[in-house]
């Protein structure tokens, strides 16, 4: 149920002044020492922030897509790598089981990943099914009461630190492509899963992705999210929903490198007046300002769409997509607006520059929303 | 035992204030408005006194305007258990402040009254001591540290020369000084769980104390900008400078 505008607004007033007085001043440390302290994830634990989207019966916000929006604008004022600590319980680690999980699963699994003692990873990619995400070829071979699953995925954000992993499996060898594939929970505990040394990456310090290998590792049959075959069902609904929760961060970013270009454009003066003065240099600003709030309306739109119970795969896709190219070039002019400073580290601007790079990339390339849009038009057909 | 917390909306610290062009006062029109952090201050250390079992009840109560809900819903998503708006759509003096809060002590019959040393706006640091006078209660301002047992409380001071350490009993008067703690960031649930909690709405004359103003605000103004500095060559220069203009040598 959608929260009276007063919760609300303290609600995020209360995030607001957590990242502005606690994680803002971070924010060179954690790109620094590759690592969010330990005590930030506790204070982020003890808000709340792991249990945001987990229904209330099971110790979460349950706040509805619209808020959670808001709420991820405020994460994208800071750096990426503090959102995306609790981001894999918030979204793709956790919906599989909010929405396709049994009472039983959920009574089992969610309390711990709405309070943030368990972390939760989501485990698609592979070696070779990244954006073809039906040609899976971890497998899950059925023996009596359990599955046994072997493969190897790669770049699982927060595997590192992760306790609970949905990993999509091929439990049909004879079906190609999506309809031979079904969801699990594995539990890191488990006899055969491995955890590869976190990736070296171009951006967002402080967050991990590994490899993660399963080697016979056995799981109850409990351990599977809906029917055999319905894994990649799964694997959609989880991605069109966080599809929208990385269109906010999209967001929320470049409002903070608008805000910070317009600091920056005041008080830097070029030729005896604020670089803001010069309407090339206003112009960049108007139209990193407009993208952004176009940004803005249409993951605020397709959220409220979403929380009204439509179809939302089109908008949603549209959505990133729009979001993490606009934030792209939001960045870029922000190191232009900077200049010099906008190259060099002490600014932060050419680290959100590094960072913002994969949101173009990861839950679905541009190039795939392209497809998704597409794709739907032409199922939608001629009106 | 119960502790009483009056909490006060003021303009966020944050925010640059502005002076009318009238000069009749601090524009306030559209402006961010928050809790004082210094009633901050002593919510938290109400809220954890509650969590060591020393206190059973909090109630926070503010004097102000109707949205002053709003800054007693954060108390009470701190760890509050119960508010009261007394509200009032001008702003009272310190006397009038402390008039008000005596006749909610006197309704509530607290153990200790647990507030801020002063308001970021007004800097009057004045109501915790009127307060304690006018219950003929003990008082111990600039609150550093408190620990409590039985029936009375060891309250450190932050003084010009260092700290003092108080002996007061209870009931008493404690205001909280910058470094008695940090205050918590509310989590998300207790934000909502806050709603839920009671919040009584009185007026001020519902008290009828006395609040005629005795005092008459001639002007506000902006402190005078400062003048650039200058760069000496020396430092014989400097002291030259020091003893001739600046006088303080």
């Amino acid at each position: 149920m959608a929260l009276d505008l007063e919760t609300r607004e303290q609600l995020l007033e209360t995030v607001r002044r957590f990242v502005t007085e606690r994680l803002r001043p971070l924010e060179a440390q954690v790109s620094e020492r590759d690592e969010v302290p330990e005590d930030v994830l506790a204070e982020m634990r003890e808000m709340g922030l792991y249990g945001i989207s987990i229904p209330a019966e099971y110790g979460g916000l349950d706040l509805n897509m619209e808020e959670e929006c808001l709420l991820i604008f405020e994460m994208g004022h800071t750096s990426p790598a503090f959102r995306s600590a609790f981001g894999t319980n918030v979204g793709i680690g956790s919906q599989g089981l909010v929405m396709f999980g049994t009472p039983e699963q959920k009574a089992r699994w969610l309390p711990g990943i709405a309070s943030g003692e368990l972390i939760t990873s989501f485990a698609l990619t592979e070696a070779e099914a990244g954006s073809d995400s039906g040609s899976v070829q971890t497998r899950a071979e059925r023996v009596g009461d359990e599955y046994v699953i072997n493969g190897a995925k790669r770049y699982i954000t927060n595997a590192d630190k992760a306790d609970l992993f949905t990993v999509m499996a091929r439990t049909d060898p004879d079906k190609k492509g999506g309809s031979g594939v079904s969801a699990f929970v594995v539990e890191r505990s488990r006899v055969g899963v491995t955890v590869g040394k976190p990736e070296r990456k171009m951006g967002q310090q402080g967050a991990k992705i590994c490899e993660v290998y399963f080697d016979n590792v056995r799981v109850p049959a409990f351990n599977r999210i809906g029917d055999e075959g319905q894994g990649f069902k799964v694997a959609m609904q989880v991605l069109d929903r966080g599809r929208l929760h990385i269109s906010a961060m999209c967001v929320g970013v470049a409002e903070r490198l608008i805000d910070d270009s317009v600091a920056y454009a005041t008080e830097r003066k070029q030729f005896g007046q604020p670089i803001f003065g010069f309407q090339l240099i206003q112009g960049m600003l108007a139209d990193m300002k407009t993208e952004c709030l176009a940004a803005r309306a249409l993951a605020l739109e397709t959220a409220r769409k979403r929380d009204a119970g439509q179809g939302i795969s089109l908008e949603a896709a549209a959505s990133k997509y729009f979001a993490s190219e606009m934030v792209g070039r939001v960045a870029d002019k922000a190191v232009q607006i900077f200049g010099g400073a906008g190259y060099v580290s002490d600014h932060g601007i050419e680290r959100f520059y590094r960072d913002v790079r994969i949101f173009r990339i990861y839950e679905g390339t541009s190039q795939i929303q392209q497809v998704v849009i597409a794709r739907e038009l032409q199922r939608q057909g001629v009106k | 035992m119960k502790v009483l917390v009056p909490v006060k909306r003021v303009i966020d610290s944050n925010v640059k204030a502005r002076v009318k062009p009238d000069q009749s006062g601090v524009d306030l029109a559209n402006v961010k408005m928050a809790m004082n952090p210094f009633c901050e201050i002593a919510v938290e250390e109400a809220v954890r006194l509650k969590e060591k079992g020393i206190v059973s009840e909090i109630v926070v109560v503010s004097i102000g305007p109707a949205q002053a809900q709003e800054t007693i819903r954060t108390a009470l998503a701190m760890g509050g258990d119960r508010g009261l708006l007394v509200q009032s759509d001008v702003d009272l003096e310190p006397l009038a402040v402390a008039k008000v809060l005596k006749a909610v002590a006197d309704e509530e019959q607290p153990g200790l009254i647990l507030m801020g040393k002063q308001a970021i706006d007004g800097d009057n640091n004045a109501v915790g001591q009127m307060l304690s006078a006018l219950l003929g209660w003990p008082q111990a301002t600039f609150a550093s540290k408190i620990e409590i047992s039985g029936s009375s409380a060891k309250v450190t001071r932050e003084v010009d020369g260092g700290l003092q350490t108080l002996d007061v009993a209870l009931p008493a008067v404690i205001t909280a000084d910058l470094r008695l703690n940090e205050p918590r960031y509310a989590s998300l649930p207790n934000i909502m769980k806050a709603k839920k909690k009671d919040l009584a709405v009185k007026a001020v004359g519902d008290y009828g104390v006395d609040i005629a103003p005795r005092l008459t605000v001639l002007k506000v103004a902006e402190p005078p900008k400062r003048a650039g500095g200058i760069k000496v060559e020396t430092a014989d220069d400097m002291v030259a400078k020091l003893k001739t203009e600046a006088g303080v040598l």
